[in-house]
Parts: structure tokens; sequence; C-alpha cells
């Protein structure tokens, strides 16, 4: 097979984005409809990526190899597996679905769906570079039409939050850049092909591995985020607009994820294995900090932020256990976490498109007027606290059952948790959806149906990985075991 | 003394003598051309710059001496002149419609401008101290003519006037240091030098006079502590100025500092390389942080370019091939963006120099706002532009040759100047417009200049293979 399919993939929003650059600014719907038509292109896509991956194999597939910079050992490399190819996919389609979901923006409109284009193709292009030199360049390129995104149609602290967000993300990514250059040039042949660094891990002295684990480790823990760098997701994401905060829970924050899997184990396994402890303490820091703090949230937006500080950590106890059961269970939650927050993020921004406050205490009683919101908002919700049956269950569960023969204690605390995320959506969902009604909200409208467009896919993906996981489960299993294989744990 | 006969080859030097003989004609023509016919004359300057330019890629792979040792064409010194030129070019382009907004449309600007260019040819193409010198000279004295000529405005007398005294005592030290090494070693041919220094003994003077070189090249090149002079210089100097003191003559000092550190005293690395350590270290510092709190941009490009001459200086630090080569694509690469950054600039005019100034640009000039934007991020070392590149490719060369601590007080310089540079960016996308003056069309030839700096930027950025070759064949043999 000669199509190149990933190039297609991550390029087409490219294409897009410089087809609407060269509509007219007054032409709203025509900018709209290109966007839609040319993100919906990569979504497609991925479907035929699902249909052709090969789970047999921890190969990577569909690779696509050319010579680019031959000076520096860059070289445009592309490939997936059964990490990269679930990825894509949640990538596609939260893209689909937060640009069908931005079309109640009326600011700027040319640039608002040129940037998120562009951002678009960053994020695939992460997810498929296997030349660290391609995989940095789009690492960065996704921040600029992110902070642009947060600058231009955010909230009222609009500036601070984007400037914020990209000096965090900054920060961690030139360590990064060192990292992989110390990488390049300890490594005989030079070389920046990820693969091949990959099989040459093993010469690599473990004082060595355990300095650029830590350069590596600061930009994907930044992006997590890990506690204590999660400062900046609950700024970035109250003042971003509804779509941006969709992409940025549900792609951004699993790119720090992809990265530890991707990079920092298969690399550096002796340093993976010395800092399995330090990291599983962090998680459970995330996870049980992450919660309580989501208990005294007043603002709807601010909770689900921190919501994700705490599912992320689960992700992170998942990685750090090194078992093929915990990883997967990762990758699950990365999946499972990118739809339900994704969706919960919407459904946010159409309470807040109607009520213009996203104050929790501001309402009451609100099923009686919306039920068709609420009903929709209750769903997601249980399946954010891990109601059986929905995906937030499977995922956690899997990683408690990996990670508990590593650390008891730590997953003893952290299924703790479990019990506050169940604590604070319950009390968001009685405070808004039941109680007495709050006669002030008497006009509000119903749900729209583009909004229930946006959310539906999103919905059925979450119950039926909930109620039949295997095909996921096989999909990453050969990947997860070779992660797992590579460390050596 | 034996007696010399003239080793005359004008082969050698025909891009240098073109560059000379429209100086001179544009000077001659200027008094005789009266009103509307001077118009003329940006036009045939630029033609022979890009006449220039051509002769200088047919003088490529050709390694020639000539004129007695004193001048040498070599890819090197090609490779410097394809910068000058390029640089000369943009800012002639983008000067027509700012003199004659200003009302100093006079055709000894587009002389002068020419004259320091064939002076910067001069130094990247000599192998001689007091060639070196006088290319120097000849350089700066047009610089500070060029740097009053907005003559009614009191910023402009002054940085005039500054960057002569300044430069003056900078001049007064690489002489005494020439001397110097002309007492040590005696000879002034770099040559020489090299042999002399690869002996056994080297006494104090070489030392010394190495040092003074060194001071008077860095206040050429505005690398701490000798950059006091570039604020207010470039704050004061017309934009265009701005533009070709901040590209041209920087890189001009690059070449004659790489040829004698690399190539005359490349045996003794050991012994300047740890001053040029503290010398980048504190230059890219110093230049970045002071550069947060400016709010005049021309003042904020100004400690923006002491710290990029930080960034070269990491080159020189870590030598060898592709220290050599890093530190040339890295120039070019600043030549587009800088150059490009100041295009805007000029546009704007004089009146606007403020960062408030720039509120909302994006929405009433789309075009200059967007490429404005892309400069930044190249100054600033984003991917995929040529500044991410030309970075990558200092900082590689440096963790080659074991300088992976400069390498990370190089990214963190790198990352500390995003934020001004953001800032910029920043108050063109978000904040609301102020004015309502009306929108003028883009003239022509700045229009020109700019597509021309802006593909620079992407081809260095994204296909930056060919010029790497480029760069890598134009090293000179380190020794």
């Amino acid at each position: 097979m000669n199509i190149p399919i990933l190039s297609y993939m991550v390029f087409s929003p490219i294409l897009g984005m410089i087809l609407v650059m060269l509509l007219k600014k007054e032409q709203v719907q025509g900018i709209r409809w290109v966007s839609a038509i040319f993100s919906f292109i990569p979504l497609i896509l991925s479907f035929f990526l699902l249909a052709n991956y090969d789970p047999s194999t921890s190969k990577m597939q569909f690779v696509e190899f050319h010579k680019w910079i031959p000076s520096l050992g860059a070289n445009y490399h592309l490939g997936a597996d059964g990490l990269s190819v679930p990825m894509l996919f949640l990538t596609a389609l939260l893209s689909f679905v937060s640009i069908i979901g931005s079309f109640n923006i009326n600011f700027r409109v040319k640039e608002y769906f040129a940037f998120f284009l562009l951002l678009e193709t960053g994020m695939l292009g992460v997810f498929c570079a296997l030349d660290f030199f391609l995989f940095y360049i789009f690492w960065e390129i996704m921040l600029v039409p992110m902070y642009f995104l947060i600058g231009i149609w955010g909230g009222p602290r609009k500036e601070y939050a984007a400037i914020k967000f990209f000096l965090y993300t900054l920060f961690g990514s030139v360590f990064m850049l060192v990292g992989i250059l110390a990488l390049y040039f300890t490594v005989e042949p030079h070389t920046l092909n990820m693969m091949e660094l990959i099989r040459r891990a093993p010469e690599l002295s473990r004082g060595f591995q355990l300095i650029v684990y830590v350069a590596f480790y600061l930009a994907f823990a930044i992006k997590v985020p890990i506690f204590p760098f999660h400062t900046w997701l609950p700024d970035a994401h109250v003042e971003a607009p509804t779509a941006v905060s969709v992409v940025l829970a549900g792609i951004l924050l699993k790119m720090g994820l992809y990265g530890l899997l991707r990079v920092s184990y298969p690399m550096f396994p002796k340093a993976a294995l010395y800092f399995a402890l330090p990291l599983a303490l962090l998680a459970v820091i995330n996870i049980i900090y992450g919660a309580l703090v989501c208990m005294a949230q007043k603002d709807l937006k601010k909770l689900v932020a921190y919501s994700s500080v705490s599912h992320m950590g689960f992700c992170v106890l998942g990685i750090a256990a090194i078992t093929v059961t915990g990883i997967s269970g990762c990758v699950f939650q990365m999946v499972s976490h990118g739809l339900i927050t994704g969706a919960l993020f919407l459904l946010v921004g159409v309470l807040y498109d109607r009520a213009h406050t996203r104050d929790i205490d501001a309402f009451g009683g609100l099923w009686v007027k919306l039920p068709v919101y609420s009903g929709i908002m209750t769903l997601f919700c249980l399946g954010s606290l891990g109601l059986p049956g929905l995906s937030g269950f499977v995922s956690e569960f899997m990683v408690f059952i990996g990670a508990f023969p590593v650390f008891k204690v730590i997953v003893a605390i952290a299924v703790l948790g479990v019990v506050l995320t169940a604590g604070y959506f319950l009390r968001m969902i009685q405070r808004i959806f039941l109680g007495e009604f709050n006669p002030k909200w008497e006009g509000l409208p119903e749900i729209s149906g583009r909004e229930i467009f946006t959310v539906t896919p999103l919905a059925i993906l979450m119950i039926f990985i909930g109620v039949y996981p295997m095909p996921l489960a096989n999909m990453i299993r050969a990947t997860m075991e070779n992660i797992v294989r590579l460390v050596g744990g | 003394m034996s007696w010399l006969t003239p080793d005359i080859n004008f082969k050698i030097i025909s891009p240098e003598l073109i560059i000379l003989i429209v100086a001179l004609l544009v000077l001659i023509l200027e008094p005789l051309l009266k009103g509307r016919s001077k118009n003329i004359l940006p036009h045939i300057s630029w033609i022979g710059v890009a006449l220039a330019l051509v002769s200088v890629i047919t003088l490529w792979n050709r390694e020639e001496l000539g004129f007695n040792q004193m001048f040498i064409l070599d890819n090197f010194s090609c490779f410097f002149k394809i910068i000058f030129l390029s640089g000369t070019l943009l800012v002639i382009l983008s000067s027509i419609s700012y003199l004659k907004e200003e009302k100093i449309f006079h055709g000894e600007y587009f002389s002068l401008i020419l004259f320091a260019t064939f002076g910067m040819m001069l130094m990247a193409s000599s192998l001689n101290l007091i060639v070196i010198f006088l290319g120097l000279e000849i350089m700066s004295l047009c610089l500070y003519i060029l740097a009053g000529f907005r003559r009614y405005d009191l910023k402009s007398n002054e940085s005039s006037m500054k960057y002569f005294l300044i430069g003056a005592f900078a001049s007064g030290f690489l002489l005494y240091g020439i001397a110097m090494l002309y007492g040590a070693t005696n000879s002034t041919n770099l040559k020489e030098i090299l042999i002399f220094t690869q002996g056994f003994e080297n006494p104090l003077f070489l030392f010394i006079g190495l040092g003074l070189i060194l001071v008077g090249l860095g206040f050429k090149i505005a690398s701490f502590p000798f950059h006091m002079w570039v604020p207010d210089v470039y704050e004061g100097a017309p934009t265009p100025i701005t533009a070709f003191i901040s590209s041209g003559p920087k890189a001009a000092g690059f070449s004659a500092l790489l040829r004698i550190l690399l190539f005359a005293f490349g045996s003794l690395h050991i012994d300047w390389s740890f001053v040029l350590w503290i010398l980048a270290v504190l230059t890219m510092s110093f230049g970045n942080v002071i550069a947060l709190s400016q709010t005049n941009i021309k003042r904020l490009l100004a400690y923006s370019s002491i710290a990029h001459a930080g960034y070269v200086l990491v080159a020189l630090v870590a030598g060898g091939d592709s220290g050599i080569s890093s530190a040339m694509f890295y120039l070019l690469a600043y030549t587009f963006m800088n150059i490009g950054a100041f295009i805007i600039i000029i546009f704007l005019g004089e009146k606007k120099v403020n960062l408030d100034d720039y509120s909302g640009l994006v929405t009433k000039y789309p075009i200059l706002g967007i490429t404005l934007a892309l400069f930044m991020f190249s100054l600033a070392g984003f991917p995929p532009t040529s500044g991410f590149m030309a970075k990558f490719y200092v900082f590689s060369s440096a963790i080659k040759s074991g300088y992976t601590g400069l390498a990370i007080i190089g990214v963190l310089n790198s990352f500390v100047s995003v934020y001004y540079y953001l800032r910029v960016v920043v108050i063109m996308f978000m904040r609301a417009p102020v004015d309502e003056v009306q929108k003028v069309p883009i003239p022509f030839f700045l229009g020109l200049a700019l597509l021309f700096s802006v593909w620079g930027t992407l081809h260095l950025g994204i296909l930056p293979q060919s010029f790497l070759t480029l760069a890598q064949n134009s090293i000179f043999s380190p020794f």
C-alpha cells in the first residue's frame, strides 16, 4: 500500500486553512463549511486507519519516510502503531466535533477557523511523527494557534491565560530540545529516528538516561499536567472558548502521556524504572488533590478543568505501574477522558451561551426546564465518575488492576479519588439540575440540534467502549506488551 | 625590503568593483539630475546590488589569493557577501517610500549605503588585519553619516554623534590590537600569524593584542559589555538605517572575528574560548532581560539584536566546522527575519514606534500583522521558521563540541526572549485598534522587500538543506 495516508491526514487541515484564508472575511458560512469539510477528511481517513490496522504486531504501520535535512539528520518520517492510532482517531473526531461546535463564533471568524485548522495539523502530526526533529516541530507549531485561540477568543483574563499557557509549555519544550540534541550526539552514528533510538536504548548509560529522562519529563509533565506543573491548566481552560477547551482537555493533555509512552519509557528504560515510584506518588497527588479542589469549585468550567487534573492522575498511575494492564488502562483512560471531558466542556459551553454564567449556585432545578440537556449532561457526568457500563469505569478499573500488584498502598489511596469524584459530580448535578427551580431561568431555550449532533458521537463511543471494550483492547495490546517488554519491568 | 610587483586581479574583486562603480555613479548623478528624475537613483543602486550578487554567485567555488595576499576569494567570503548584499538590497528597496515620506530623499543616501557595503565586503574577504581595518573604517564612516541622516531630528543627531564617538574609540582599540599583534608576530597577515601561533611559545603581547581586537570588534557586533551605544543609535537612526546597522555590519564584524579567532588563532582555541563563553552568556542574558521592559519597538529590537549576537558567539565558542557554518547560517537567517521585521516598522513611520501604536495592527493591515508575527516568531526561534533552524544548528554545534551548559543557557535565554517577542504579537492581535487614520496602500518596492524577507524566513525554516549545504561548503579549513 503506497498511499501516504498519514500525510493526507496531517496536511488536509493545512489545505483547509489556506482555503479559508483565501475566502473573504464576510463569507462566514463558506468559512465554516470549508473548515468542517477539511476537518472531516482526517476523520474519514482515521476510520480507514482503524480498519486497516493490523493489531497482531507492535511494528509501525503506514510508514512514510523521506529525506528532509540530511545535514541535521532530520527526516520526514511518519508511522502509527497501537498507541498512535487511537490517538489519531480521537484527535480527528474531537477536532471535527469542535469545529462544528464553533459555528456560533461570530467574532473574527476567518482567523478563528484558520488557527483551528493549523492546530489540528499540529496535533495530528505529534501523534504520528517518528523523527525527533519533526516531532518537536509539530509539538511547537501547535502552541502558536492555541495561544491565539485562547488570547483572542477567550474570556476576561484571556491574555494572561494565553501567555501563561504558552510560557509554561515552552519552558518544558526547551528542555526537551536539549534532551533531543543530547541523545542525537550520544548515539553513534548520530540519528534522530525515534525507532532507531529505541533500538539503541540499551547502549545508553544509566546516568545519562536519568538526566535525559528528567529533561523530557519536564516537557511531558507540564503538558499532562502532573502536579506541581498544573497551575496553567485551570487558567487556560476557564478562559478558552468552548471548542478550544475541548481540544485542550481532549487532546493536548494526552500529548504528555503519549510522550511518556512513546519516548521516555522505551528510550530510557532504566530511568523509567528508577522514577516509577515517584511518578506513582505524583499521580496519586494529582488524583486526590484534583478531586479535592473540584469539591470547592463554584465555577462549572473550573470544576471540569480540575476534574481533568484528577483524571490524568489515573493515567499517570497506570503508566507508573509498568504492567500491560496498567498501561492499557492509561490508554483507555486517555481515550475515555477525551470523549467524556470533551463532551462535558461542550455542554458547559451550551449552558454558558444561554445563561452567560457558569456559577453552579446560580442554577437550580433545570431538569424541569431542560430535560434533554440535563439528561445528556448527567450521562457524561456519570461516565466521568466511573459508572460501570461507561468507558470511564473500564479505564479506571484497568488502571487499578494493573497498578495494584506494584503499588498496593498507593492504589488504595487512589481509589478514594473515585469516591471524591462521585462526590463532586453528584453535588454539581444536584445543585444545577435538581432541587427548587430558579425562576430566573424561565426563558432558557433547550439544547439545539447542532449541539446534540456534536455530543452524540462522543456518547455513542463512551457507551460502546464501556460495554464492549474488546476492540480497543485488542488494538493496543501488542504495542503495550512491547512497551512493557522494552522497559523490562 | 624587496620590491613587490603590483599583483592586480580584477576578476576576484568584481563584486566589489560593481558596488564601487555604482556608488560613484549615484554620487555623480545626484547633482546632475533635477527634480523627479532623481527617482532613478535608488533603482540604479538596487540593480547594481543585484548585479554584484550575480557576480558573487559566478565566483562561487573558486579559491584565489590576490593583491599580495591581502585579498582572498573563497566560499567563506562569498557566503558573507551574499548576506551583505541581500541585506543591502532589502534596505534599499524598503527605503524608497520612507525617504519621500520623511522628505530626506537624497542620492548620497544610496551612495553611502553602497560604500558601506563595499567596506563590509572588503572585511569579509581579507587575509590581512590592515585591510580588515580599512574595510571596517569605510563601513563605519558611512554609517555614522547615515545614522544622522534625519538631520532636523535631535534624536538622529544624538544617534550619529554617539555612534561616531564610540565607534572611533573602538577603532582605536582595534588598531592598537593590530599593532600589538604586529609587534608579537612581525606580521599583519593572518596566515603568517597562524604559522606563528602554532609555535611553542606565545608572548604575552599576542594575547593583549588579541584581547584588544576582541574589544574593537566587540563594539561592532554589539556584544556585552561593548553594547552601550546600541539602543540609542538604533532608536535615533532612520529606521532603514537601523535595519541596515543591525544586519550587515554585525555580520561583517563576525566575519572578521571568525577569520581572526578560528583561522589565525584556531590553535589557541582553549585559550580564548572561555573568554568568549563568558561574553556569550552575558550578551545573551543581558540583551534578553533588558528587552523585557522596553516599550519602544526600535529599542526592543536593539536589545534583541544584542541577544542575537550572543547566540552567534555561542557558535564561535563551539568552533570547528559546524561552529563556523552554524554562525554563518545564523547570520543569514537573522538578516532576513530582522530586516523583515524592520520593513514593517519602516512602513509605519517614525511616529509610530511605541508598542501601543501597534494595537490591533492585524485588523487594519492583515498582511503586515501576519508577517510581523511571523518575524517575531522567527526571532523567538519558533518552528518552522529560519530562526528555529538557525538556533537548532547553533545549539547542536555547541553540544557537539561539548558545551552542553552553554547550550542550556542559550535555550533558556531564547525561552525568556519569547516573552517580549510575543508581547508585540499580543498587542497586534489581541488589542483593539487605537486610531482611525486612513489606511495607506503598501508601496510596491517595500512590498517586494517584504516578500523577499518572508520567502527567506520560510525557505530557511522549512527547506533549509540547500542553504545548509552552502554554509557547510563555505567554511575555511580551520587550521
